[in-house]
This record gives C-alpha cells, sequence and structure tokens, in this order.
C-alpha cells in the first residue's frame, strides 16, 4: 500500500507542456525519442507485461462476471449473460458487506485526514521531538500489513492486551474481547486501519504545507488575522489539491482493502468486519465461484469510479481560483 | 506558522503532539515487549510493559514451530527479482513517458492513474486461471510475474519523476557532439538517473517483501509461500495462537523493510515534494 502514495503526489507524466506550439506530437522530446520507433522500442518491454499480465486479466475479469465460471468443474464454461449481477441485486450477503466496505472506507479516511492534518501541522512548527515523531510517523508506513495485523491482535488480545489491561488499571472495567464482540469489531479494526494510514496521509499533507508561501502567513498575521483565519485563507488553499488526491486514493484504497482486516478479524464476527474484497475472495478461492467473484469486483469497480468521479468533480469546482 | 503562538499554545501543542507520539508508537512498542516475554508472563492477567525476565526462547521457537527461513529466502527472491526486473524494464518506458508526447505517452500515464482504482479479486481470478494453464501456481515465478507488473506503476511514475529532474540540455548537448540515442541514454541520462533507481527498485523490493493478498491467492504449500503468508500460520485457529513467538517472528518479518525504508524514507518524502510543487 505504501507504494501508491507517492504516485498520487506526482505530476502527471507526460502531460502536455505549455510552450511554443511544436512541429509534430513528439517534436519536444531529445534526439533520443525524437522518433516514434525509439519510443515504441523504449516502451515495449514494459508495455507487454502490462498488456499481458494487467490490462488483459481486467478485460478477461469483466468478461468471466458474465460467465458461470466455476473452479474444479469438468464441463465448459458457459455465458450466462447478467444472470450473475441479478443474483448478486438479490445477495443480502453482499449488500451488507458492501455497506460494510463504505462504512469502513470513510470510517478511516475520515478521522485519518483529520489526525494526519494536525500531526502535520505539528510537525510543520519548530518543535523538539519532531525528529521523534517523524521517525514514528514513517513506521507503520514500513511495516507489512500483516504484521500491523497481528501487531493489534496483540495489542487488543482480551487477557495478554496492552489495551484491555490500562483500562484495568484505569478502573474502567474488566476489558473486553474488541475483535471477537459484535459491537466492537468493526470500530476496533477501523481504528487500526487509521493507525496504518497516518503516515502516508501525513507525509503528503506536510508536503504541501512546506510548499506553502511563508510570506502569505506572515502578511496575514501583520494584518491581525488568528490562526483559524489564516489556517482557511492561507494554509487550507495551499493544501486543499493535496488534500482532496489524498483522500480519494485513501478511499479507494481502502474500499479495496484486505490484508490488514483477514489478519484481524478474518471478516468476523458474523460477518461484522467481512468487507467487499473478503467477501469476494472467499466467493472465488473457498468456494470456487469465479464468475460470482468477477461480478463483485465489476460493481465495486463501479462504485470506485463514482468515487472517482466526485473527487474529479470537486477538483474542477474547487480548482479554478487556486492556479 | 498558521498555528497560534504564545506560551500556552506551545504547551498545547506539545501535548497534541506527546499524544500522537504515544498513538504512533505503543503498538510497536506492544509488540517488541510481547516478543521478548517467557511464556508464563504471557499467560499472567496482567501483562506489564517491560517483560520481567526478558528471553530470546520465542525467537527459537518461532523458528521451530514454521519454517522462516525457507520463507524469508522466498520473499527475498520473490523481492530482489521483481524489483530489479521491474525497474530494468519501467526505466526506458518511464524516459518516454517524461521526454515524448503523444498518445502512447498519455495513454501509459492514463494506465498509471486508473490502476490504481483497480479491485485486485477483478485481476487475481483471470490471473489465477491463466497462470494454472500454465502451471505458474504454487511457483514464486508465478508470483514474481505479478509482482513485477503490480510494481509497475509506482515505478514509472517514480521514475518518470527522476527522469523530468534531469535537464534536457545535456542531452542535446550529448546529440550535439555526435553521440547516439543509445550513447546519450546510457552515458548521459542513466548515471544521473542512478540514485532514483536504486530508490524506486528499494521501494518495489519493499512492497513485494510486504505483499499478503496475491502470495495468499497463488502459494499453496509451506515451503512455497513467503514471510507474510507463513506468518498468518501463526495465527492458528480461531485466535488461539501462540503469542510470543507469533510477535517474534512478526518482528523479524519487519526489519528488512524497516531498515531499507529508514534509507530510502528521504528520497520517497521528498519526491512527494517535488510532486507537490509541480502538481
Amino acid at each position: 500500500m505504501a507504494s501508491e502514495v507517492v504516485k498520487g503526489r506526482r505530476p502527471r507524466p507526460g502531460h502536455p507542456r505549455k510552450g511554443p506550439a511544436a512541429t509534430g506530437p513528439t517534436a519536444i522530446g531529445p534526439a533520443a525519442v525524437r522518433d516514434r520507433a525509439a519510443a515504441w522500442f523504449l516502451v515495449l518491454p514494459a508495455l507487454l507485461p502490462i498488456l499481458i499480465l494487467s490490462v488483459g486479466p481486467l478485460l478477461y475479469g469483466i468478461a468471466l462476471a458474465f460467465t458461470d465460471a466455476q473452479s474444479g468443474r469438468t464441463r465448459s464454461t458457459q455465458w450466462i449473460g447478467t444472470l450473475n449481477f441479478q443474483d448478486l441485486w438479490y445477495d443480502t450477503l453482499f449488500w451488507d458487506s458492501f455497506r460494510i466496505g463504505l462504512l469502513w472506507a470513510f470510517g478511516v479516511t475520515v478521522p485519518q485526514f483529520l489526525l494526519a492534518l494536525g500531526l502535520a501541522l505539528l510537525l510543520n512548527q519548530r518543535l523538539r521531538l519532531r525528529w521523534l515523531a517523524r521517525a514514528l510517523a514513517i513506521i507503520p508506513w514500513a511495516m507489512p500489513e500483516v504484521v500491523v495485523g497481528i501487531m493489534w491482535r496483540l495489542v487488543y488480545h482480551p487477557d495478554a492486551g496492552v489495551l484491555n489491561e490500562t483500562l484495568r488499571d484505569l478502573g474502567l472495567g474488566d476489558g473486553r474481547d474488541w475483535l471477537t464482540g459484535l459491537a466492537t469489531a468493526l470500530p476496533a479494526v477501523i481504528l487500526v486501519g487509521i493507525w496504518a494510514g497516518m503516515p502516508q496521509t501525513t507525509v503528503a499533507l506536510l508536503a504541501g504545507l512546506q510548499n506553502t508561501p511563508h510570506e502569505l502567513h506572515e502578511a496575514a498575521a501583520l494584518d491581525g488575522a488568528g490562526a483559524w483565519r489564516r489556517f482557511r485563507t492561507v494554509t487550507w488553499p495551499a493544501i486543499r489539491p493535496i488534500a482532496l488526491a489524498i483522500s480519494a486514493l485513501n478511499l479507494i484504497w481502502n474500499f479495496n482493502a484486505f490484508a490488514l482486516v483477514y489478519v484481524l478479524t478474518s471478516g468476523g464476527p458474523g460477518g461484522r468486519t467481512r468487507l467487499p474484497m473478503l467477501f469476494a475472495y472467499e466467493e472465488a478461492f473457498r468456494y470456487g465461484q469465479f464468475g460470482y467473484a468477477a461480478a463483485m469486483g465489476c460493481v465495486m469497480v463501479a462504485v470506485i469510479s463514482v468515487l472517482l468521479a466526485c473527487f474529479l468533480v470537486g477538483r474542477i469546482r474547487g480548482g479554478g481560483g487556486e492556479r | 506558522m498558521s498555528l497560534p503562538t504564545g506560551r500556552a499554545a506551545r504547551a498545547g501543542q506539545y501535548l497534541a503532539l506527546l499524544a500522537y507520539l504515544v498513538f504512533l508508537a505503543f503498538p510497536f512498542l506492544w509488540l517488541l515487549s510481547t516478543a521478548f516475554k517467557p511464556a508464563r508472563e504471557l499467560g499472567s492477567l496482567h501483562p506489564t510493559w517491560i517483560p520481567d525476565d526478558p528471553t530470546l526462547d520465542n525467537f527459537r521457537q518461532a523458528f521451530d514451530e514454521q519454517p522462516l527461513l525457507q520463507a524469508a529466502a522466498n520473499s527475498l527472491i520473490a523481492a530482489v527479482s521483481a524489483a530489479l526486473i521491474a525497474v530494468t524494464i519501467a526505466t526506458p518506458m518511464a524516459y518516454v513517458m517524461a521526454r515524448h508526447r503523444g498518445r502512447l505517452a498519455t495513454a501509459a500515464t492514463g494506465w498509471v492513474v486508473v490502476s490504481q482504482a483497480f479491485p485486485f479479486v477483478l485481476v487475481i481470478i483471470p490471473l489465477f486461471l491463466v497462470l494454472k494453464n500454465l502451471h505458474l501456481i504454487n511457483s514464486l515465478w508465478g508470483l514474481i510475474l505479478v509482482y513485477v507488473v503490480w510494481s509497475l506503476p509506482f515505478a514509472l511514475w517514480m521514475l518518470a519523476g527522476y527522469v523530468r529532474a534531469v535537464p534536457t540540455e545535456l542531452e542535446e548537448a550529448a546529440a550535439v557532439d555526435g553521440a547516439g540515442r543509445v550513447r546519450t541514454l546510457v552515458s548521459v541520462v542513466a548515471p544521473l538517473l542512478a540514485p532514483g533507481i536504486v530508490a524506486t527498485a528499494l521501494f518495489a523490493f519493499i512492497t513485494a517483501w510486504n505483499e499478503f493478498f496475491f502470495a495468499l491467492v497463488l502459494l499453496k504449500t509451506p515451503e512455497k509461500q513467503t514471510l507474510p503468508v507463513v506468518l498468518t500460520h501463526f495465527l492458528g485457529a480461531e485466535g488461539v495462537a501462540d503469542l510470543g513467538p507469533l510477535a517474534a517472528a512478526a518482528f523479524l518479518a519487519t526489519l528488512p523493510s524497516l531498515v531499507l525504508f529508514a534509507f530510502i524514507q528521504r528520497r520517497i518524502t521528498g519526491g512527494m515534494t517535488t510532486g507537490a510543487v509541480r502538481g
């Protein structure tokens, strides 16, 4: 997961530059890639694997959603039209998991954003211990998600866990079994999700903060603007594009999350933390319902496209005055 | 600079920072504490932060219980191969993405962005079927193929950024001096890109080392599985886990990526900063 944040931060490669109109589509490049053949030659080693192992399977996956493909069956796979989607429509378990997926995605992304913004603002100040906080804030990023899950299971452990022991010490009852309680399981995994994604969000926002012009702040302070006002009129407009981008990406990644919750609860108790990915994984690789699981994947893509579209609209609507 | 100044405000800021430090650090410290606790202390109803009687038994037991060395070797092979192959094929394409303009570069960029939104199920089911036909299920080679493609969007994005940081004048100068295309690339651009290529490779390594979902689906037998998958075997049935060895193994599995990440962290956050300036 860590890898993906950076992508969101970089300028769009290949975006046409402003400047004098070029004579041909490739005229601005240096000699090395001035002609098309050379460009294709350089691109091919990466393009072929991408087409064969990424774009191909994606299209194949969409096609599978319209078949009755199952694992380990001798009868050949048949086209069944939209039957999988019709079944999905009436599959209450799927819509439960869908609702849980959205709850989880927003439940992680929103508080995480606010917490990360607070931390980024603090780290942008000249405070002692700032280096320590920066170092610590990076740790969850480097950890395998499986280890993050294991670590929090140790924290949440009913007897040997630090959470319940702390509650006992504080006299706040005997503690409970957080991950297996029907009411506590989802909030418990959401907290882990928030923790695990803090670094990327914090670093992205910090990067935005460090690029806000100091002069503007000073000018605003001289004019007597209070902290909140300076945040609203100077800081926020400057970090808004980054904040929107990181939040959109976080929503998508969280909606597609798997490993963390698989390790923490495997979707239990009673499906209370069964995210869509866990559901589709079980359907495909435990019950062998490839076609049905592919249909779930398609529905997830559709939802993500809607999320992306909302983000793009927000960006276009608010982005005009800033640059 | 946007926060209030003054003594009370400063104190509040330190308090908030302290709260963040505790929140960020405590799970990790608890993992460490558990890893060094003897079984007797883990069974006690009142766990302590600092083990009374620290021991390395958990580490020994972890290696006895699960094939950790084999799993680490598998993870190492998969992550090193994937990282090397990925940067090797991504560097030329990233060069084109950064320097060329036209449909090819636009399409590549579009793919990099869109690939972020794939739910992996939609890709893994067909991949599973294809790899099965190629007899590459339960094989590290199948996993490496998947990891290469999976790390490409990130590698392309990062490398294209590094290419853009190389001034085109240098290449033009080399061309004027009569250097051919390949020579310009190899002797002028590549050396300047080297630090970026290394950082990208290390990051691809870390991502593959930490990856779980594809490994879970594609690797069936314990002797083929990578470290994250083998770690979940410690969890046993329904949470009946041997906590000490679990914590010890989890801690060990994190060390390589933690160490590497410490090295390249600045480059990554630095890259994000540059991205922010231009984006």
